[in-house]
């Protein structure tokens, strides 16, 4: 850590110097050096917290899971961080001041797979699992193959969630430090390298704890200044925004953002059934002690989170009216500086000066540092827990062995995550994100599903039946509107839907449900028995791990 | 502990417990996603449902109030959840598993 602060403080100064240069080269906004000072002293801050944890970082059990220490409202809290990503906070805000209501659209569908969570999977899955998701299937199905599929599920999400969140935190240090994109993009990739291989996961519960309460407290006086504004009458502002938006009323009601019914279902199926196979998120119920504890977790996460979205949006509709109309916020083009992913941030300025500015450009670009941690982390684990220690080694591997490659994972990771941003810069970060949900709704979730409610489901069905869903989802994406006309410059979609979950989801669970009901190996049979000790540990959380020790 | 498993596994009052608790779970998503994909089923084929006035003259369509409804209720269906959880199916099973537990002494404990 001695040697991380060594490297970060030269970078850090750095950044005003340069900064100012590339504003005057590219005739943006002159840098403003009371928000930049906010900013710092936070990003300092939350790296002095990371500090301390690393101290706290022992065991491979404190790395991945934060040694089974946290509360139920302390992992409430770190799920809701998690969640809050960039995607929540700037790209629904953005998504609200560019077309309205189709913000909600979004929000909801983040919202309603936490409910689905905790009656169906929560308490059973921290009952069955160790540090990731992939323990809790392969409790009795056969580990190698569903480790492999695991980690290749858990790193597609990973990748596709990292791309919005480098998207949504180059944007913002562009914006705020003037600096070219690709800079900040890598800037970002770097702090999070550094966050992820020295603090682990007790520094990214930390940092997401204190950034979702920081956040919500920020995101909270935005909305109140704008409600203010219009004397706490929602119909005062909401008449503003129709009279001075683009779309007029249109922003009022379901428009654009999803133009046919497939598109509509297909968003809903994978946004709702997506955060049940979210990697980052699924590793969060392993850092409580017992089941209650995660069953507590969701409840106050939910709570967070819904509160937030209710946020978001009026900080949307605030923007549409404080923002919008301000020609200081435009470039000469007309555009919003920085993108409509940018939208809450100026909020910020509007309506609370330099100072404000500093302190929510601090916090979101914690919020997403955290989150690509979190991200990271877990598609680290993907790489050094399921696929090196598990697949390669076959569990004989050091404590020591298995964090250093987890260490090495996070770098690569990082690497391509910072490619990968500087590549996806014009996309809107929380469509981006519902692209990853669409990827954990068509693998992740159905074997995570049908292992702890179908007695019936093989290794054989689970393996090829994940990969199917894999691919489905894969291929729809990179043939759709979004890879294949707009990144990589084709005339007409292959495939014409920009949201793939109604198709990559029936595959999945069609294919896994034939192959499984075919396989009539002696395993299979095996695998049908286990199910009943796998029902009862699941029910009960006896032999457990980690339960009641703490 | 698989004997532990079993004995719990096919005890009648652990399995009239983890029904009735099946049931609660899959009601209530039942609720959700019914909830939830008729917002979306709007959405998709009549948006022009949403986009009603909440009264002549506002500008507040139909759409926001049962947005924010739909939070709503999901965060009052977790409390519920976890309301029955705590006080109904955890004090029940804990006292049946130290039940089996008792009148088979032999069980090892789990590891």
């Amino acid at each position: 850590m001695i040697r991380a602060s060594h490297l970060l403080l030269p970078l850090l100064l750095l950044v005003p110097a340069g900064s100012g240069l590339a504003a005057e080269l590219e005739g943006a906004r002159p840098v403003n050096y009371t928000a930049i000072a906010m900013f710092a002293l936070f990003v300092f801050a939350t790296l002095g917290i990371t500090w301390w944890a690393a101290r706290r970082t022992r065991t491979t059990k404190d790395f991945y899971a934060a040694g089974g220490s946290i509360t139920g409202l302390q992992n409430g809290l770190a799920i809701s961080g998690d969640f809050m990503s960039a995607a929540s906070f700037l790209g629904i805000s953005g998504l609200v001041f560019a077309s309205g209501f189709d913000g909600l659209i979004y929000s909801i569908g983040f919202l309603v797979g936490w409910p689905i969570i905790l009656f169906l999977l929560a308490e059973r899955l921290r009952n069955l699992g160790k540090y990731t998701f992939a323990d809790a299937v392969s409790y009795r199905l056969q580990a190698l193959p569903i480790r492999s599929l695991a980690a290749c599920g858990t790193l597609a999400v990973v990748l596709l969630y990292l791309i919005a969140q480098m998207v949504g935190a180059g944007q913002l240090i562009q914006v705020l430090f003037g600096l070219p994109y690709p800079v900040a993009v890598i800037l970002v990739g770097l702090l999070m390298i550094l966050y992820v291989t020295f603090g682990g996961m007790i520094a990214t519960t930390w940092v997401q704890l204190i950034k979702a309460v920081l956040l919500l407290s920020g995101a909270t006086f935005m909305a109140f200044m704008v409600l203010l504004h219009y004397g706490f009458s929602p119909e005062a502002l909401f008449a503003d925004a129709v009279r001075v938006h683009d779309s007029g009323r249109d922003i009022m009601a379901p428009g654009g953002l999803v133009s046919d019914p497939i598109s509509a279902i297909s968003l809903g199926l994978a946004l709702m059934f997506g955060t049940a196979g979210l990697p980052h998120i699924l590793m969060r119920f392993f850092t409580v002690g017992d089941a209650r504890e995660a069953r507590r977790s969701v409840f106050f996460a939910t709570g967070f989170i819904g509160y937030f979205y209710i946020l978001t949006f009026i900080i949307g509709f605030g923007a549409i009216v404080l923002v919008g109309t301000n020609p200081e916020f435009r470039d000469a083009a007309g555009d919003l500086l920085g993108g409509n992913n940018m939208a809450a941030v100026h909020l910020g300025e509007a309506v609370g000066g330099d100072i404000f500015l500093g302190f929510i450009s601090a916090v979101a670009f914690a919020t997403i540092l955290a989150v690509v941690s979190g991200l990271t982390l877990s598609g680290a684990s993907a790489l050094s827990h399921d696929l090196y220690a598990s697949v390669f080694r076959h569990g004989r591997v050091s404590e020591r062995d298995e964090v250093r490659v987890s260490r090495i994972a996070t770098i690569i990771l990082g690497i391509l995550a910072i490619g990968l941003g500087i590549v996806f810069q014009e996309q809107n970060v929380a469509y981006m994100v519902g692209l990853a949900f669409a990827i954990a709704a068509s693998v992740n979730f159905p074997i995570l599903f049908l292992s702890m409610y179908w007695r019936r489901l093989s290794t054989r069905g689970a393996a090829v039946g994940g990969f199917i869903g894999l691919a489905t989802a894969v291929l729809c994406m990179l043939l759709g509107p979004t890879i294949w006309v707009d990144i990589l410059g084709n005339d007409e979609a292959i495939f014409p839907y920009k949201h793939p979950a109604l198709f990559s989801m029936s595959a999945a669970f069609i294919s896994i449900a034939l192959f499984s009901l075919l396989d009539r190996s002696r395993r299979a049979q095996d695998e049908q028995q286990a199910f009943d000790w796998q029902y009862v540990r699941s029910q009960t959380g006896i032999g457990a791990e980690g339960a009641s020790k703490h | 502990m698989q004997d532990l498993y079993r004995a719990i596994h096919n005890h009648p009052e652990f399995k009239r417990l983890e029904a009735e608790r099946a049931r609660l779970g899959w009601s209530l998503t039942g609720v959700v996603l019914a909830i939830y994909f008729s917002f979306i089923l709007v959405i998709a084929f009549a948006p022009e449902l949403f986009a009603q006035p909440i009264h002549a003259g506002s500008v507040i369509s139909w759409g926001i109030p049962l947005g924010i409804l739909v939070i709503l209720i999901s965060f009052l269906l977790t409390g519920y959840y976890v309301y029955r959880a705590n006080t109904r199916f955890d004090p029940a099973r804990e006292a049946l598993i130290r039940d089996i537990r008792a009148s088979n002494p032999d069980f090892r404990e789990p590891s």
